[in-house]
């Protein structure tokens, strides 16, 4: 039995190393796709709406873990051997692509009806509108909700370790099965969680509170 | 039909309740009409149907050559020639004063950045506040936010301009500056459709005033309808002094 | 490339899916009456005029908040484990979601509490009225009442994230599928069938939730809504009725 050294600690490091590339990676393309599902929700024909609310719910109401076995093993029967980054890489962006989809339109919706009609009456079209007046404004109070997910999302690579990949949980277990000190490493690697996702957290809460102050 | 703007025997029903029951007026070129009631008469939605913003049952609209029926308007179009200031300004809190009246300049009317801008301080001047081009709405006060609205439509070049209570949400002190600039526009031969409780100034600036009452047009006439009211109700209105 | 989706092939598994899915909301239920109770507590420690105590809560709350929680899990299973601490994974399985539900509860309530009025706790306090019986009566009851969609959400999510106990045995309705498909290869199906799984008891929690809802709270509120619906109905007929006769309406008409 060997004993936790710097050896395990640079293991560990480059397993938060590739956590946060799953996480940004995942966030990246989970924003993309949260955009178009957040313009199909505010859709003006209503089929199209109605298939991304379905598209949202059942997203939303699956677990992340079982998405994932569905992605790796989905995109396996195809004979691609998929890598573990890849495949957790597109099951957040599915998950992701629903959750930042229903919070954009929530800031959108939010947005008065009379910004609209100011804007519809100086002759914009809807696209216009939306681009021009909407947006700009939605995007400044999704700010703190977004970055509140990215929180969220930075957790759930945790589970990409469930499929093989080396990130920060994986390195954890790796080590654990060598040092049988489970108590002392999982503590550790929940530290450099802690130590990720906690400004993220305080950032996303002084983001909330200016916005709430500077608001008339 | 010399009128610019013709209301036929419009209806207009919100869910069970019937707001507008069979409302007719005419506006000719360069006319100053002032639009009177008590609150929940009618006169902001009659208003808002003339740019479009409510639809109508039955009846027929017709401003400046488009049809305002019941079936399909080129918005567009219309939005060219019928301007509207609201209650509420509704300026773009995200863009500088200069901004909110280049938006639609750039974007509708086509115009080049020179333009846009020549365009903009023109404006700005006639309502007063050349030099809160590259401030936010936010760092103005209410009077000067509309005096903005009021120069945000009108860089359109519209061919009517239609008021909704503009000055209703103002403290006292700021409606003078505002109600000036009206003055101003209509001295310079706009056509104007104002919703106000303004009764003085209606009294002073309106070619016509229609009161109306119920969701219908009560009685209509000159500016000396409100110092000689011939109805009952419009006696009983202008006595509350509402 | 085509791929034959062979669902028959589980149908003699039918009784595991069912057994893996009544863990599930066994686990969801436990742990939901647990975590509320801690969630309660939590709240109205984090708003305590004694440093340590909500210092305290707080901690808890963002250590929770911010770490993954299969990482809570592993602490909580392996790492007691090892200091002698053995019990079944069920067991460790309510426990981590209990501590974990709790912490995001106490947070919901707590903003549903600082929602309140200081107005109405002004009223109270006028009213002489004691301290614990406004707390209860003024703050914590309305409160409730006001994040019960929030707190639901948050169990059905609880629900969802027990997916995750399948890491450490916990025989839930994914451990069920991982189980399934080694046996079977049918690899897809399994997780597909365990999704709709899902849904299907997202359906059965929000309808328990519903119907606790309409005991605990809705009886005043129906009672309320019946009747304007009535004034309303009575306006509109004396509407119709002004309308001909030409009088002054009994409501004013939106404008």
């Amino acid at each position: 039995m060997d004993s936790f050294s710097s050896v395990q600690l640079m293991y560990l490091l480059k397993g938060v190393g590739w956590t946060l590339v799953l996480s940004l990676i995942s966030f990246a393309l989970g924003s993309v796709a949260g955009f178009a599902v957040m313009l199909a929700r505010v859709s003006v024909h209503k089929p199209v709406r109605v298939i991304t609310s379905a598209y949202i719910q059942v997203i939303q109401g699956i677990p992340l873990l079982v998405l994932l076995f569905i992605v790796y093993f989905g995109v396996g029967i195809f004979g691609i051997n998929v890598a573990p980054l890849v495949a957790s890489a597109i099951a957040l962006m599915v998950h992701v692509s629903a959750f930042l989809g229903e919070i954009w339109r929530g800031s959108v919706q939010a947005i008065e009806k009379t910004q609209w009609e100011a804007s519809e009456c100086l002759g914009l079209s809807r696209w216009q509108s939306l681009i021009l007046v909407i947006i700009p404004q939605a995007l400044r109070m999704s700010l703190p909700p977004s970055v509140g997910y990215l929180v969220q999302v930075i957790k759930l690579t945790s589970l990409a370790s469930v499929v093989g990949f080396v990130e920060l949980t994986r390195a954890g277990q790796i080590i654990n099965n060598s040092l049988f000190q489970p108590f002392l490493v999982f503590v550790l690697v929940g530290a450099f969680y802690f130590v990720l996702c906690y400004p993220l957290s305080l950032w996303s809460r002084a983001m909330e509170r200016k916005l709430n102050v500077g608001n008339r | 039909m010399s009128a610019i703007v013709n209301v036929r025997d419009v209806h207009k029903k919100f869910g069970e309740n019937e707001v507008l029951r069979g409302v007719s007026f005419e506006i000719e070129r360069g006319q100053v009409v002032a639009i009177i009631g008590q609150s929940g008469s009618g006169k902001s939605t009659a208003l808002r149907c003339m740019d479009h913003l409510e639809t109508i049952n039955s009846g027929s609209i017709s401003v400046c050559g488009h049809e305002l029926g019941t079936g399909t308007v080129n918005l567009r179009e219309l939005r060219k020639d019928v301007g509207i200031v609201f209650q509420s300004y509704n300026l773009f809190p995200h863009l500088t004063v200069r901004q909110n009246i280049m938006l639609a300049l750039k974007h509708v009317r086509k115009l080049t950045r020179e333009e846009c801008n020549r365009k903009a301080q023109y404006v700005l001047e006639k309502v007063g506040l050349a030099e809160k081009a590259d401030s936010y709405p936010e760092q103005l006060s209410g009077g000067q936010q509309q005096r903005v609205a009021i120069a945000r439509s009108l860089a359109m070049e519209p061919k009517v301009m239609l008021f909704d209570e503009v000055t209703s949400a103002l403290d006292p002190q700021l409606t003078g500056e505002v109600l000036r600039v009206i003055e101003d526009l209509a001295k310079g031969g706009m056509t104007m459709v104002l919703v106000t409780h303004e009764m003085s100034f209606a009294r002073r600036i309106a070619d016509k005033v229609i009161y109306m009452y119920q969701g219908m047009v009560w009685e209509t006439g000159g500016p000396e309808i409100l110092t000689n009211p011939q109805t009952r109700e419009l006696q009983q209105f202008i006595g509350t002094g509402l | 490339m085509q791929y034959d989706f062979n669902f028959a092939g589980l149908l003699p598994y039918w009784h595991t899916f069912l057994e893996g899915a009544l863990l599930t909301l066994e686990l969801t239920l436990a742990s939901t009456v647990f975590g509320l109770a801690i969630g309660i507590f939590c709240s109205i420690g984090s708003r305590s005029r004694y440093r340590w105590v909500n210092r305290a809560c707080a901690v808890y709350v963002e250590t929770i908040r911010n770490t993954p929680f299969l990482v809570q899990i592993f602490i909580f299973y392996f790492g007691l484990s090892s200091i002698g601490l053995q019990m079944p994974a069920a067991v460790a399985a309510v426990i981590a979601m209990v501590i974990n539900v709790g912490a995001y509860s106490s947070e919901i309530i707590r903003a549903g509490m600082d929602a309140i009025p200081k107005g109405q706790i002004e009223a109270a306090e006028c009213l002489g009225l004691s301290r614990p019986r406004i707390y209860l009566h003024v703050i914590m009851l309305p409160a409730f009442e006001k994040v019960y969609p929030a707190i639901t959400s948050q169990f059905i999510l609880m629900m969802l994230m027990s997916s995750i106990t399948s890491q450490i045995s916990t025989e839930e309705l994914t451990a069920v599928a991982n189980n399934v498909q080694s046996e079977t290869f049918l690899s897809l199906e399994s997780y597909i069938v365990v999704a709709a799984l899902y849904l299907l008891l997202a359906v059965v929690l929000r309808l328990l939730f519903w119907l606790t809802e309409q005991l605990l709270f809705r009886r005043k509120r129906v009672i309320a809504q019946a009747q304007r619906r009535s004034a309303a109905m009575g306006n509109a007929a004396a509407r119709k009725r002004n309308a001909v006769s030409r009088k002054l309406p009994a409501v004013t008409i939106r404008g």
